[in-house]
């Protein structure tokens, strides 16, 4: 642990004052005992899935939640792959589907109308700017219904669009772009590019990218959880069960299990493996949320 | 590629002409490229962001008028009923009582979150604490799960039978605690909010406290100040910005409460279906099959929302309290 915290030191030059291991202190200590308190609240939850996965229907009931008692995770896992014809994986590539292709696409709307707003002069610029912030304010649960209503005039609700469209919309991204490419592009390159003859467009692919793409990253972590977490969206479009994502999928389960009680453990055990890899993903992205984060809350 | 990042500066410095006004050469050569560059997120945004507030406006004025039995074609007309639905709305015992109840819950979920992010953020910052990556970990955890199946996570938690916590409580010699009564239900969807934002919002401070530099506390040090004068002082007021958005975020997010008690209905009939604004809409909507009324309640919901928000931004820039 003392070679973590000399590791940050030194890659904070920005604060010489700092030592390289924490002094030993009483505060210090009172400190980090009220966090491990906090740590506790935060994980236990996230362990008894974790336990709770491997307990067949009758332990999971019966036996300490906490803690481990007979291991059924194999046949919890082939029970949740194979119900229903296996429609849980076909859930986990409609979540893919609609979260990561819809980010990435989200993302990169985003990049362009930002970088269009921070580095060009036109009539109306700050009032598009404006209408797009409002925007932010606007929370995607505020429009499910009205996009229901507007969809299902066009017969486009229960269908893959109803879900994805909607969902490539960032005003946020929109905003942290802005924000971004006012710092981090000078307009002497855009003007170097210009004077060697490069279209707009080509300047924008191979220098403009290049340099937003730490942005880009918090933009489309942004979206990914945004579109992830809007569960009203799926649950008022979609009907066809083969066009859910996973958690309308788990939710699903999670009111039937009255009438079939194995159900419980597939939502169990299907909630820990749908969260495994974004729990993953975002922890070893955490320096990207900082990051954005800060640059959002500094401009505010 | 033609422009390499060697080759920039030499290419700039080469062309000083377009350093003396880049402004009047910015707008010239601008012509259809911001639009076009705006082009594909405005249309976007255009048919899915305003077109259905639009739309929803629009089908808030009208009202379903159902002749003799109902029963036929022609028996229903659709008819411009003016602002009869938004009358209603603001008049119905429901939908009072679902923003009496969201906030309630914000005026308490919203400072509690927020100071624990704060408290958490200040001592991650602090030198002496260890295990600094641990805890940053170990609290952000929550935000990786998507709000439904923490939801369920923690419906597993409340359920008498299955959950450890009740368990424990009743050996302490609690009795059965009833996590989904009709005076706590509330509450544990308050603590479900928390345990996932928390994390997220402390990331937000503490990414604000690591931008001070640290030039500051040797000030004050050198002034004699104590470490928790240094917090209260210096730290605090530089990170109100990031207080700011924080705050606006969860204000948005109590208006729009919808994911955890929707899920908690499976398991307790203390949560009716009307407990939220935004579960009234989806009633509204889906059950009692009366889509125009539930444009009115979405429309005034979202406008709520902005106007809440927004004047909460106004308020502290006029204090002067935002960086």
């Amino acid at each position: 642990m003392a070679a973590t915290a000399r590791r940050t030191a030194a890659a904070r030059p920005s604060r010489p004052g700092r030592p390289g291991s924490p002094p030993v202190t009483r505060s210090g200590i009172l400190g980090t005992a009220f966090l491990f308190v906090c740590a506790a609240y935060f994980l236990l939850p996230a362990w008894w899935l974790v336990v709770s996965s491997t307990k067949g229907p009758s332990t999971l009931y019966s036996s300490e939640g906490f803690w481990f008692s007979q291991l059924h995770f194999v046949s919890n896992l082939t029970g949740l792959l194979g119900y229903d014809g296996g429609i849980y994986w076909r859930w986990l590539v409609n979540t893919l589907l609609y979260a990561g292709a819809g980010a990435v696409c989200a993302t990169l709307l985003a990049a362009m109308a930002g970088y269009a707003l921070a580095k060009y002069d036109f009539r109306g610029r700050q009032l598009v700017f404006s209408v797009i912030l409002g925007g932010v304010l606007i929370p995607g649960t505020a429009l499910a219904l009205p996009l229901y209503l507007l969809l299902s005039k066009v017969s486009l609700t229960n269908t893959y669009w109803a879900v994805f469209l909607p969902s490539i919309v960032s005003p946020f991204g929109v905003y942290l772009a802005r924000v971004y490419a006012a710092i981090a592009i000078p307009d002497e390159i855009i003007e170097a590019g210009r004077i060697d003859g490069a279209s707009e467009g080509r300047i924008f692919r191979t220098v403009v990218l290049r340099l937003m793409s730490p942005a880009l990253v918090t933009m489309f972590l942004f979206q990914f959880v945004a579109i992830w977490n809007n569960f009203f969206l799926p649950l008022v479009m979609l009907s066809n069960t083969r066009l859910y994502p996973v958690t309308l999928g788990l939710y699903t389960w999670n009111n039937q299990y009255g009438q079939a009680p194995q159900l419980v453990s597939y939502v169990v055990i299907g909630s820990l493996i749908s969260v495994i890899p974004l729990v993953i993903a975002f922890l070893s992205l955490q320096r990207f949320w900082r990051s954005g984060l800060a640059a959002g809350s500094v401009r505010l | 590629m033609v422009l390499d990042r060697q080759q920039i500066p030499a290419t700039s410095a080469a062309a000083p002409a377009s350093r003396l006004a880049p402004r009047a050469r910015r707008r010239r050569r601008a012509g259809w490229a911001p639009a076009a560059f705006l082009a594909p997120f405005g249309t976007a945004f255009i048919a899915f962001f305003l077109l259905p507030i639009g739309y929803a406006i629009y089908q808030s004025l009208l009202r379903v008028h159902v002749s003799g039995l109902g029963l036929g074609p022609g028996s229903s007309t659709t008819q411009f009923a003016g602002l009869a639905n938004y009358a209603q709305v603001f008049t119905d015992p429901a939908f009072v009582a679902g923003v009496a109840r969201v906030l309630l819950f914000g005026v308490v979920q919203i400072p509690v979150m927020l100071i624990f992010a704060t408290i958490l953020a200040l001592l991650l910052d602090s030198v002496t604490v260890r295990f600094r990556r641990f805890f940053r970990l170990a609290f952000f955890l929550p935000y990786g799960i998507p709000g439904v199946i923490a939801a369920i996570l923690w419906s597993f938690l409340y359920l008498p039978g299955l959950s450890p916590v009740v368990a424990a409580l009743q050996h302490a010699g609690f009795g059965t605690v009833s996590f989904l009564g009709t005076n706590t239900a509330l509450w544990s969807i308050a603590n479900i909010v928390t345990w996932e934002y928390t994390g997220y919002n402390m990331l937000i401070i503490y990414a604000a406290l690591q931008a001070i530099p640290a030039d500051l506390y040797e000030a004050g040090r050198l002034d004699g100040a104590t470490e928790w004068k240094i917090a209260t002082r210096i730290k605090l007021p530089m990170v109100t910005g990031a207080l700011v958005l924080t705050a606006v975020f969860s204000i948005i997010g109590t208006l729009q409460l919808f994911s955890e008690p929707q899920v908690l209905r499976a398991i307790t009939s203390n949560i009716s279906s009307t407990y939220t604004p935004n579960l009234l809409a989806y009633t509204q909507a889906f059950t009692a099959n009366n889509p125009n009324y539930a444009a009115a309640i979405a429309v005034v919901l979202a406008v709520g929302t902005f106007i809440l928000s927004f004047g909460f931004l106004r308020l502290v820039q006029r204090r002067g309290m935002a960086a």
